[in-house]
């Protein structure tokens, strides 16, 4: 199907990056580029195949469920680009 | 003796040893080597002083003696490696100014081993590229140079490739999502695998397609690569997808000895309009191998043309997964923000300003075929695909195929800006021999064998069966000596 600059705008704010309405029309059709491209998978037979999980066959490992780790504050919002009294800070959520 | 930069892994090794030189000395010389070479765009955060610490450290292990072979060793990390203390950003601008407080298990596993750590090395943002032109810092170019024009040095790992060709350090990090060790390996003339899905830890790495990731090393020989993996790969209880199987000394397996040795030539990888010069190289690898007594055999990969379509769905949807943590709330970039505006505009902005386009294509792209209705026609249908793909290579080592030898690109390196305006779909051509490995998760690795008729470096790859790096760096070991590639770039920077 082909995108149109609706659709662009709907996934651009599905992803959360703003684009300017006048650079819709260009993101739109780079998308049918590149899904164009994606098209060919559809000439593969894939009845019967699982989708692929895990390339190896492994059983991930699992833990013991305790406390190994924390009280780390400070590093935890060393790089914060804004964190007050122990807390990262952001914009109003809850009026 | 020739310049202390220029030593393999193994030489510094021998030397280091042999108490001829000392890791302060070849931590200055590579040093000063990067202070003359700004002009490659290499190295993007240099760590001088932390060198030198780290070298006289080296020297006192290295003489109260029983130090590891990567003891005292200069090498240049991947900016995608968090590395604690030091700046670590994927060269993208969203990270500007992350420190992590943490090391990466792969760069710890290597600084337990006595390596030093010259600096961070370029490459394309969030890993996502072919040429290193993406890169917030900027490109990083290739040493190699055969008229005016400044090459590439591929990518994403293209600021590790620079640096070894350009002996900026003895070897480098890298890594390998669709081909970002064994492309920009085979652009610069050295030496690049990307080991089996497992092998490396990818904790502290910066994620950009978590079941296509590994770290791996990029270096002057194939007897270094076996060496440095050695080191950097291990399990690790922090990644779950690690593995907890022994790993071999790499290096005592190479013997050279590939007699009777199966070696596979698959029939898709003659691509339609491919270069003659590749053709050539790659026939000439081939009864290479054949004289060191290897049996040749024809084999089919059928589903290899839908490799790169299939990874174009999953590499970016796992992307879009991935790169949803920068938000501008726990590291990194934040826009700064209008009256009125709300956590949402934050985001939006934050994202929008720190993100590159390339970057914001992929994300996009990844969440289109992950939204509600798609979901299945796009990425359930690329993963029983990657599937097939994965089955193709099962039944040609149940077979009786030992290796796979296909070439490492389908060109040699390009010129910096180049592709500029081909679509995006151009630029992903260039990882059509390396992708399928990613998707099945096997080991892969670039080998330097020769020069097109302009005199740029060529590679081929060898692919091997999973979990058999040994093996397969015997046999690209055996190519190495046979192909016997000593050029090296002229310099000019």
């Amino acid at each position: 199907m082909s995108i149109d600059t609706a659709i662009a705008a709907k996934v651009a704010k599905l992803a959360r990056i703003r684009v300017e309405e006048d650079a819709l029309p260009a993101l739109a059709e780079e998308f049918n580029n590149i899904l164009g491209f994606i098209e060919q998978l559809n000439e593969v037979n894939v009845d019967g195949v699982e989708p692929m999980t895990s390339v190896t066959p492994q059983r991930l490992k699992r833990r013991v469920d305790v406390v190994n780790d924390g009280d780390q504050q400070d590093k935890v919002l060393k790089n914060a680009p804004d964190a007050r009294e122990g807390f990262f800070a952001v914009p109003k959520v809850v009026e | 003796m020739s310049a202390l930069n220029t030593f393999t892994i193994a030489e510094a090794r021998d030397k280091l040893r042999a108490k001829e030189v000392t890791a302060v000395e070849l931590t200055q010389a590579c040093l000063t080597a990067i202070e003359g070479a700004d002009a490659l765009g290499a190295y993007v955060h240099k760590t001088p002083d932390l060198a030198m610490e780290q070298a006289k450290a080296a020297d006192a292990r290295l003489a109260a003696g029983d130090a590891p072979d990567m003891c005292g060793i200069p090498l240049g990390i991947k900016d995608l490696f968090c590395t604690k203390g030091v700046d670590s950003q994927a060269a993208s601008r969203i990270l500007q100014g992350f420190k992590p407080e943490y090391e990466s298990t792969v760069s710890q596993n290597l600084l337990d081993a006595g390596t030093i750590t010259l600096g961070k090395l370029n490459m394309d943002e969030f890993a996502m590229g072919s040429s290193n032109e993406t890169s917030v810092y900027g490109n990083a170019v290739n040493p190699w140079k055969v008229d005016d024009r400044q090459l590439t040095p591929g990518g994403s790992s293209g600021g590790s490739a620079s640096a070894v060709a350009a002996d900026l350090c003895l070897a480098a990090t890298g890594t390998d999502t669709g081909g970002s060790i064994r492309q920009p390996a085979a652009f610069t003339g050295i030496v690049g695998i990307k080991p089996t899905y497992g092998r490396c830890s990818r904790w502290g790495v910066v994620a950009f397609a978590s079941s296509l990731d590994q770290a791996g090393p990029m270096t002057k020989t194939v007897r270094d690569a076996a060496i440095m993996l050695e080191t950097m790969a291990g399990y690790d209880p922090k990644d779950s997808t690690s593995a907890d199987i022994p790993v071999p000394n790499f290096e005592a397996m190479l013997t050279g000895d590939i007699r009777g040795k199966k070696i596979g030539i698959p029939k898709e990888y003659r691509m339609d309009g491919m270069p003659a010069e590749i053709e050539k190289l790659w026939e000439d690898g081939t009864a290479k191998l054949r004289d060191a007594g290897a049996e040749i055999v024809d084999i089919s990969l059928p589903h290899t043309k839908y490799a790169l379509p299939a990874y174009y769905v999953i590499a970016p949807a796992e992307a879009s997964s991935n790169l949803a943590r920068y938000d501008g709330v726990r590291f990194g970039h934040r826009a700064s923000l209008a009256a009125g505006d709300g956590i949402t505009e934050m985001y939006e902005k934050t994202r929008a300003e720190g993100f590159g386009p390339e970057v914001q294509r992929r994300i996009m792209v990844g969440t289109y075929v992950l939204s509600a209705g798609f979901y299945d026609a796009y990425y359930n249908r690329a993963r029983r695909v990657r599937a097939l793909i994965k089955k193709d290579f099962d039944d040609v080592f149940a077979a009786g195929v030992d290796a796979i030898l296909t070439p490492a690109t389908p060109s040699a390196a390009f010129g910096l800006g180049e592709m500029t305006d081909a679509d995006p779909v151009q630029m992903y051509l260039n990882d059509v021999f390396t992708v399928t490995v990613n998707l099945a998760g096997l080991p892969g690795i670039s080998v330097p064998t020769g020069l097109d008729s302009t005199g740029l470096p060529l590679g081929l790859q060898l692919i091997g069966r999973p979990w058999e790096e040994g093996d397969l760096l015997n046999t690209a070991y055996a190519l190495e000596q046979a192909a016997g590639f000593v050029a090296k770039p002229q310099k000019w920077w």
